[in-house]
Parts: structure tokens; sequence; C-alpha cells
């Protein structure tokens, strides 16, 4: 039965994978070829995946969640990885849980830092991307911009971003300790992941002078060196790159060290000594870590700069209480409008709120006409409900139908919205006839 | 009148400890009015003082910049002229505190030293005696302003080398102002200890009729001004700086100092008669 369809939502995490196999899983090429992989299961009705450095995650809608998770997972990852090699890593939410753990997403409560802004954009993008590929319906679009919404909502009600913390941000305090002042600095991004991008930026609005892009194919360094207004390099050019630089972010894909402690040694004369910051935000690392022990050169990794982000962790975590609670709210409205999506409780609500109208508008007409006896307010009545009846015949048969055109999702959607039962359910739950009941019919229709 | 002088040396000392201890509460705490109450009271301190050394000047009747109490007094108030001085030119977070540590040492040496006027014999006395002494140790203050700053450099940089971000990575400032730090007091330093080296053999040739005669003073002062030598030309040529350059501006100290206090006790030389 189509109304017994759920939310799931699979993925690892930094917490529960190794950045190893969250590097294999990731999907390196954008979303559409994996999109594009998806689209033809019938077990998903609605699906969209995100994924960034420190995760990967689906989220999808499906009758039958064990099939759905297993046809997903082959479809996006066998042959290189199997079910039962990722099955100890994965993460499984559904419904309730699923969106709650979403939402926590989105707000940036589950990162690996704690109220870092990134997330939300890599969230949108991702949304995008599948609402492109036809991905997303009704449920994860409203799912996915309420997300986006609860993000917002914690973002403004919470300081949980005050300190706006995320590896950009490490990557300017620390350059702050080691050049004093970021002002005039070139920096040198050497292959160009979003991470790496964001870092730029954030650079860039502290002050750096300009962004070189080195990549391993040009048009993709060209690309962001103009977005930056710098210059694009082959990586062949890096330890030549070295003597004009200060601050080098590196990101690529490689699977051996792009540069070692010699090469790196080779050029502190030539730049008499100005010391160098390298960052290494690749997995696996792209600088070799012996580099970190020349002198005036200081390398750090991505777990290096999470102790820089630690200094002001206590204070994120006592706003991050207060952000659960706007989750859990939120989470709550989210549920209510989706067991409204079931037929059952659509129709009772439909019926109850034509009839008050109905009603509501004879009681004043009869008080006009002036009544007296009480077989005209019968009939009164009796034409009152039977106007009600004709008027709600062809919705209700519209929502019973068994139509495979339309989904029924679509269509009790459809209703829902042309009678705004949803505006009067969200702004007066006390005065809506029906909203009390309405709770645990799910699944039943 | 000597007693009087005296009270002067001993309130700025007291006042100097006071500024010690506000610095070090700033420190920790990181309260701006305790690092303005530390300001006003090291200022305070650095004018008392002076003013001891305009009575002792009274009393005495020659320069006071003779005595181990009157060098180690000037020396101290000499790095804090540096570091008022500095402090108009360019803020380096929590200097304060290092710098008013080093002082109230060496203030508590002078207190301890012998408190006697002596006045130098006829034969050492001439104008250029009080010009050498002060150029010296104002010297001496400068490159000790560059040793601190070389010490922070290296605590800073250990900390971000080992990306240990505990108490000491967010007081300390940053590399690029120790360094430029260590680089402005190097260079004024060595050019007063330069000048403070002819002088000093202007004042030999008056004296004893030569300009040098390698006698241990010398000896190692020459020592200590060719290390600062070999450092500066470093630091201008090859573009020394960092680590290298911060360890080697604390070992230059070292061997200034020893040649200033320590020969005078190992050897017998002129200065040795203080």
């Amino acid at each position: 039965m189509a109304n017994s369809e759920t939310i799931a939502l699979i993925g690892v995490n930094h917490k529960t994978a190794p950045l190893e196999l969250r590097e294999r899983l990731a999907f390196h090429e954008g979303y559409e070829p994996p999109l594009a992989s998806l689209s033809g299961l019938e077990e998903l009705k609605e699906y969209y995946l995100l994924s960034t450095c420190n995760r990967v995650e689906m989220v999808f809608v499906c009758t039958d969640t064990a099939k759905a998770r297993s046809a997903l997972l082959t479809a996006l990852f066998a042959p290189g990885i199997s079910e039962d090699e990722l099955a100890p890593h994965l993460y499984q939410y559904a419904g309730k849980e699923a969106v709650e753990h979403l939402f926590r997403v989105a707000a940036s409560l589950d990162s690996m830092v704690v109220g870092e802004a990134q997330i939300l954009g890599q969230l949108k993008t991702a949304y995008r991307a599948a609402a492109q590929a036809k991905g997303t319906r009704l449920i994860l679009n409203r799912l996915l911009h309420k997300a986006f919404s609860v993000a917002k909502r914690v973002r403004t009600e919470t300081r949980i971003g005050a300190s706006a913390v995320s590896i950009s941000y490490a990557a300017v305090e620390l350059g702050r300790k080691i050049f004093g002042d970021l002002t005039g600095k070139k920096a040198l991004l050497i292959g160009a992941g979003e991470m790496a991008e964001l870092a730029a930026e954030h650079l860039l609005t502290h002050g750096v002078s300009s962004v070189t892009v080195a990549n391993r194919t040009l048009e993709r360094a060209v690309a962001l060196a103009r977005r930056f207004h710098g210059q694009a390099v082959g990586l062949a050019e890096v330890p030549e790159q070295l003597g004009q630089v200060d601050v080098i972010i590196s990101s690529t894909g490689a699977p051996d060290l792009i540069l070692r402690k010699e090469e790196v040694r080779g050029v502190m004369r030539g730049r008499r000594n100005r010391p160098l910051f390298f960052i290494d935000i690749a997995v696996p690392r792209d600088l070799d870590p012996a580099i970190n022990e020349l002198d005036n050169v200081y390398l750090y990794d991505i777990d290096d700069l999470q102790g820089v982000v630690d200094l002001n962790k206590a204070d994120r975590e006592r706003e991050a209480v207060k952000a659960e609670r706007i989750i859990a709210e939120e989470v709550l409205k989210f549920e209510r409008w989706l067991e409204n999506l079931e037929t059952t409780p659509t129709i009772r609500q439909l019926q109850a709120q034509v009839e008050a109208m109905v009603r509501l508008e004879t009681a004043k007409t009869a008080n006009r006409l002036n009544l007296h006896s009480e077989a005209d307010q019968a009939a009164l009545d009796r034409m009152a409900q039977a106007l009600a009846n004709r008027l709600l015949a062809n919705p209700l048969c519209y929502l019973k139908a068994d139509t495979r055109r339309i989904g029924l999702q679509e269509r009790i959607h459809l209703v829902r919205s042309v009678f705004a039962l949803d505006e009067i359910a969200e702004t007066r739950p006390e005065e809506s006839p029906v909203a009390s009941g309405a709770g645990p019919e799910r699944g039943k229709a | 009148m000597t007693s009087f002088s005296f009270l002067l040396f001993l309130a700025s000392l007291a006042l100097y400890m006071l500024a010690a201890a506000a610095y070090l509460v700033f420190f920790f705490k990181e309260q701006t009015e305790v690092r303005q109450k530390a300001r006003q009271l090291f200022m305070t301190a650095f004018t008392v003082q002076a003013l001891g050394f305009a009575a002792r000047y009274c009393t005495g009747g020659y320069t006071p910049i003779a005595t181990v109490h009157e060098t180690l007094s000037f020396f101290a108030w000499g790095l804090g002229c540096c570091y008022l001085t500095l402090c108009w030119r360019f803020s380096v977070k929590n200097l304060g505190v290092f710098v008013s540590l080093l002082v109230l040492l060496l203030m508590l040496g002078a207190a301890l030293a012998s408190r006697d006027l002596i006045l130098p014999s006829p034969t050492l006395q001439s104008v250029w005696l009080p010009i050498h002494a002060s150029l010296s140790l104002l010297a001496y203050s400068f490159l000790a302003l560059a040793g601190i700053g070389g010490l922070m450099y290296l605590l800073q940089e250990r900390t971000i080398k080992r990306k240990q971000f505990g108490l000491l990575y967010s007081r300390l400032p940053s590399l690029e102002a120790l360094d430029k730090l260590n680089h402005h007091s190097l260079s004024v330093g060595f050019a007063l200890l330069t000048l403070g080296m002819i002088t000093g053999s202007l004042w030999a040739k008056q004296a004893h009729g030569a300009y040098w005669s390698w006698n241990p003073t010398e000896t190692w002062a020459l020592a200590s001004w060719l290390l600062y030598a070999g450092l500066f030309h470093q630091r201008f040529t090859v573009g020394w700086r960092g680590r290298r350059a911060a360890w080697f501006s604390l070992v230059a100290l070292a061997l200034a100092i020893f040649t200033f206090w320590g020969v005078a006790v190992l050897f017998a030389g002129y200065h040795g008669q203080f």
C-alpha cells in the first residue's frame, strides 16, 4: 500500500567510518552520475544524496526499507564496496528519527565542527542536484525546505554559529598567529576541492591578496582561478610557486604525496625564510608530514586544525542544547504535516471544515429569515448538509480514486492546499476540529 | 641625600613589583583594565627611578653608572625605556609581563648589591666614561629586549609546531610580531653596542694611552660584538629569522652579559674595580 511509505536515511559520517572509507564512498564526479543510477529503481519513491568530506548520506522514501536499502547501496557502490563491508559503519534511521537526523545535520549539530556554516550550502547544492534529477517530490521537497528553515532558525536563535567555526576559520586563526596579519599574503590552492574553495574564500575576506590555483586538470583550475581573479597553474609548477606564496591549501585526490620535505627545504633560501603555512585537507594526505620539521614552515592537517577549533567548544555545546530544542519542535511540526498526508485524516478534516463553513453561513441566514417552525429549521439544515455533501463529493472521489496517474500523496497535497487545510491546522490547532484526532492514524487508510 | 636617592630606588622597586604582579594578573585573566593599571604602575616606577638617578648624581657628583648596584639599576631602567618607546611604535601582546619580570629581577639584583658611592679614580675619569657606560647599557637593554622577543618566539613557535593550543597559544602574540620585535631591537641594540665599543676605546685611549689593549673585557666584548655582527649580517643578507635567529640572539645576549658582569668577577680588568 502506498500509504505505508516511510522516510529512511542511511549514511556514514566522521564518527562511524574511517576517512579512508568515506573517501571511497564520496561522489567525486558530482551528484549527476549517482542520481542517474538511482532513477531506475522501483523501490525508491523519492531520493536525495549528500556527500561532503565528513559524511555521505542518502535519504529516500520507500515502502520496504530493507529492500530499498540494498537496492540503493548496490546501485551506488557495487561492485567496489559491498553492503556487508559497509554495514558496520552505516547508521540507519526511519520516520521521525530520519527527519530529526537530517535537521541536525542541516543545523550543523552533527558536524565534526559543531556550528560550522558550510554544511548548509552543501545541503542546498545536494538538494538542487536531486531536485533537478527529479529524485525529490512532495515529501522530500517539503522535508529539505523544512531542513533549510530549521537551520536558519537555529542560526538566528542560538549563538551556535557565532564563532563561525570550520576548517576555514581555523586556518585563518592560525594564519594570524603565524603571519600576524593576512593582508597582502598570497594563497595557493593545490587541487580544487570544495573545502579548499571555501577556505580560500575565507582567506580572501581576511585580506589575502591573491589566490593561485594548481590542479591536475587545468580547465578546472582556470575556472576556479577566474572566480578568485587569480592565476591558474599546473601541478608541476607547484614547487616553483612555493617561492611566491605564503599559505598553501592542498586537497587533491592524489593517492601519493605530492610535495616532499626536500622540495620545500629547497625553496626556503629563495624566499629568505619567510614563513610558509601548509594546510593539508586531502584524504589521503598530499603533503609529507616531515615538512613540519623545517624551520619557518608549519604544516597542519584536518585533525590538527580540529585542535584549534576545540578551543571554544564548551560555549558552542551550551548553545547546542538550545538548538536541540528547536529541532525537536520542528520535527513535531513536520510529523504532523506528514500524518496529514494520509487519506483518512484529510477526509475527516475536509468534511469537518466544509460542514463548519456551511453551518456557519446557514446559521447567519437563519437568523435573518426569522424562521419559526422547527420544520423550517430542519429543512434549512438538510439543505446545508446536502450542499456540503455535493461540494465534497468530487474532492473525496478524487482522493479515494485508485488512479496511477497522479500519486496519492500529490492528490492529498493538492486537496489540502486548495482547501487550505494545513494553514488552519498549523495556525489554530485547537480550533481545528480534527487536528487532535489526526495523530495516530498513520498508515491505516 | 644618599638615603633619599635610595628611598626613591626602593619606591621604584616596589612599584615595579606591583606592575609585574598586575601584568601577571592580566596575563592569566586577560582583563583590559588590569593592563592599563599595570602600564600606569610601570610608567610611574620608571619615572621614580629616573628621579632616583638624578638624586644620586647630585649626591655623588658623578654619573651613577659605575658600581654593580648602579649598572644593574640603569640596565633595568634602560629596559623599561626600550619597552616604553616600543609600545609607541607597535604593540606586542603580553610583552609587558616578560619585560616587567626581567626588570624586577634586575632591580632585585641591584638591591642586593652594595650601594656605596665609589668615585672612580682620577685616571679613569673622563667625559667618555658616562657616555660609554650609558650607551653600552642601553645597547644591552635593546639586546635584552631582542632576547625576550626571541624567548617568546621560541615558546610560541613550539606551541604552533607541536599543535598544543594551551594557555600560551592565545596569550602570546603572532610569530611575525615577535620576529619583528627581535629584528627591530637587534638593529637598534647593535648600533648602540658599536657606539659603546667606540666610545669605550676612546676612553681607554684617554685613561691608558691605548685604544685597544686586549684585556679580557675587551676580548670578550669583541667576541659578543662579532656574534651580534654575524647575526645582524645573516638577518640582512640571507634572511635569517625565526627560530634560529631567536636562539642566536639569546646566546649572544648571554655572552654580552657575561662580558660585562661575569668577566669582571673572573678576571681583573677596568670593569673589575666596580
